[in-house]
């Protein structure tokens, strides 16, 4: 296995190859994700070193692919399908609600579908309409499916290993805007990811701010060096998996920080940051000094490429959320 | 009991009037007349050329990714020819050769490919519906669509398109079946080009025909070449006199080839070979056409040499038009979601007005009112960019 540093797509691909090579019931299905090695390559190599039996390009039908993916798991199979975009996984949705997120239920347990719904999502490589919204809110509002979503290259290749073992379907969204990003060391160890935890990406004691996906890299990557400059000490936590949502780091931090800011991509309206601010009030707040402030996108569909960089949450508007809530009085 | 047959009277016609070499099927030849038959010929240059410009100005960063027409010219055009603007034009995301034959201006197809919603913006008689991304989702609006047609009186019939793959979508079916139960004039064109990306025909799909399926759902399916205009034509005829008529949809399966890429975010090297490529390209739609025009003395090679230029005159002075549209209020990106948007998102265009009195220009998107120069952006591949 390489050593080199490693960029969210290659370490993706690296996770598939291992996790196929330690479980011969992992199953890649989806379109293009075989001769191609997926539009966006993250299953290069897959059809050649697994073959057309493990890794199968199937017709457009999202909903055959996600519904055929829960038959493959209740036979014993753990299938990861894709979605080609979030923006049209849609089709699968009734899949997922109706059946994938409840079939324990609907059999008491005695059928599962441990399978992983993987699909790029959200703003910022200037795709098409239907190729940049942020919609984990869909998904995570079903109970019975995890809703995870990575940050950086080391935690996808953790959090999908984790994914693909975890007893429950799992929706894996990948931020596409940090696909080629940059490249980071990802260990050689079989490190896999507890699901259901924040991570705590940077510590502090000034103000909390709460992100995920690729506004986890702009909170990390260009506000916090801009604050550490003004000496304002971020405590930055990582959602990671979006549902079922970890409250006990969040409220913890909150407690010793007295100040929250939460950022995402999504729409303000009912996306997570609300879930967030709705716990923080009822476990910590008698320890906020400052109401909680939500910078996220707007209540609209993400703007043809043009304008989708003004939708999306930038450091300007990350660095005015923490000047609201460091400034509140 | 024992087992009995049904006996179902099934079979597809398939229809080639002007094959690779231009001979001429003399009775299916339909009769049209040389203004015609030259004006069909000049959208398939303008489309073509402006599908090579517009890689050009991908490639330059200066428009997005976009689905090119190439190869696709004679089943777009010769099927546009059939039907009316007062008739609905429901598009997937690759007829572009339609659009303009109805008379969407390309300078505002560039804007949409620049990434501004505004270009979309059509006139109030306008019976063109935007572009479907989402494979199939457009079948089932072409239904309702030739419905309120019916309902209203009207003689107008809804025309469909969707490729080979998206006949796998269930959307597609659906649609199929609802026009058929309900007796509607929709016409469901299948521009079968071979590759739904990287995935070719024979696996979407076990059927002989695309065309057949229509079959299952008690509508008439016929299978032509898509390349050759004539066959095209003769065959859309025929589907939309039938739907204009009150006798119920049709299916239409032309096979014809993606010349190029998907979209140019698309790499063909990685799952086709360049000799199928080489061998598609003898069956050039424009070639063979030009053929036929040349034989009937419609076409000399002057003539010819003129409408080239003229087609590459079209595409400049659209790329010149479009080159001064590209200013904008970037907070219309709050219009439209709603009627009217509700108080919470009038405040959050308030905040976003007043971010973007401060904000610093975006780099590969639209600039901010004060300055033109953000205009030109950066590359679009499905691959994003260092920040």
């Amino acid at each position: 296995m390489s050593t080199k540093p490693l960029n969210m797509v290659e370490s993706i691909n690296r996770a598939f190859f291992e996790e196929m090579e330690r479980d011969e019931a992992v199953i890649v299905l989806g379109e293009d994700v075989g001769l191609d090695g997926g539009i966006f390559r993250l299953t290069d190599g897959l059809l050649d070193k697994f073959g057309d039996k493990r890794v199968v390009d199937t017709p457009i039908a999202e909903s055959a692919i996600l519904g055929a993916s829960m038959g493959l798991a209740i036979g014993g199979f753990r299938p990861v399908c894709e979605m080609q975009f979030s923006g049209f996984s849609y089709y699968a949705f009734h899949q997922m609600e109706s059946q994938v997120s409840r079939i324990r239920r609907r059999t008491q347990g005695r059928f599962t579908a441990p399978l992983v719904m993987r699909m790029p999502y959200g703003a910022g490589v200037r795709a098409l309409e239907h190729h940049s919204e942020s919609r984990e809110a869909y998904w995570a509002h079903t109970p019975g499916v995890k809703v995870v979503i990575p940050s950086t290259p080391r935690n996808a290749r953790s959090i999908l290993k984790a994914s693909i073992r975890d007893p429950d379907p799992v929706v894996y969204m990948e931020p596409k805007a940090l696909y080629r990003k940059y490249r980071e060391e990802v260990p050689q160890d079989d490190e896999v990811a507890q699901l259901g935890k924040c991570h705590v990406a940077r510590e502090g004691g000034d103000v909390t701010i709460v992100a995920y996906g690729h506004m986890l890299y702009r909170t990390m990557q260009q506000a916090v060096p801009q604050l550490e400059e003004e000496g304002v000490d971020a405590e930055v936590i990582d959602v990671q998996t979006i549902s079922p949502l970890d409250s006990e780091t969040i409220i913890n931090s909150v407690k010793k920080t007295g100040r929250c800011v939460v950022v995402h991509e999504a729409p303000r309206t009912l996306g997570l940051g609300g879930e967030i601010v709705a716990r923080i009030n009822e476990d910590a707040l008698d320890h906020l000094e400052a109401p909680v402030a939500r910078v996220t996108g707007y209540d609209i569909h993400v703007p043809l490429l043009a304008r989708e960089e003004w939708y999306m949450p930038d450091k300007a508007r990350i660095l005015e959320g923490v000047q609201r809530v460091l400034t509140y009085a | 009991m024992p087992r009995r047959t049904i006996q179902l009277e099934h079979s597809i016609d398939y229809v080639q009037i002007l094959d690779e070499k231009a001979n001429v099927d003399a009775e299916l030849e339909p009769d049209l007349g040389k203004d015609d038959l030259l004006k069909l010929y000049s959208t398939m240059l303008t489309i073509r050329a402006y599908d090579n410009r517009r890689e050009k100005l991908q490639r330059q960063g200066r428009i997005g990714t976009f689905a090119p027409v190439f190869g696709q010219e004679a089943a777009q055009v010769g099927s546009a020819y059939c039907y009316k603007t007062t008739d609905w034009f429901v598009p997937s995301f690759r007829e572009t050769g339609i659009a303009l034959w109805r008379g969407f201006p390309l300078a505002n197809d560039l804007l949409y490919c620049a990434g501004y919603d505004e270009a979309i913006q059509m006139p109030e008689d306008s019976r063109d519906m935007p572009i479907a991304i989402p494979i199939g989702s457009q079948c089932a609006h072409a239904v309702g669509l030739a419905w309120s047609s019916v309902l209203k009186d009207e003689d107008a019939i809804a025309v469909t398109y969707i490729g080979d793959g998206g006949t796998s979508e269930g959307d597609f079916h659906e649609a199929m079946n609802f026009a058929a139960v309900l007796n509607l004039p929709v016409v469901f064109f299948v521009q079968n080009n071979h590759w739904a990306i990287s995935v070719p025909r024979h696996k979407q799909t076990k059927s002989k025909t695309i065309a057949q399926k229509a079959l299952a759902y008690g509508m008439p399916g016929v299978q032509v070449d898509g390349n050759d205009i004539l066959g095209v034509i003769h065959v859309m005829k025929d589907a939309v006199d039938r739907a204009r008529k009150g006798k119920g949809p049709s299916l239409i399966e032309a096979v014809t080839y993606r010349m190029k890429f998907h979209t140019t975010a698309d790499d063909p090297r990685k799952y086709r070979s360049q000799d199928e490529e080489t061998a598609w390209a003898k069956k050039d739609p424009i070639d063979r056409f030009q053929k036929y025009l040349t034989k009937k003395k419609v076409l000399t090679a002057a003539k010819d040499k003129e409408l080239r230029q003229e087609a590459e005159a079209v595409v400049q002075q659209a790329v010149e038009k479009f080159s001064t549209m590209l200013e904008g209020d970037p907070a219309h990106m709050f219009n439209h979601a709603w009627e009217t948007n509700p108080p919470y998102l009038e405040r959050q265009r308030k905040e976003f007005e007043q971010y973007l009195e401060k904000a610093e220009p975006k780099e590969g998107s639209v600039a901010p009112r004060k300055s033109k120069s953000g205009s030109s952006p950066g590359e679009a591949t499905a691959e994003a960019k260092a920040e």
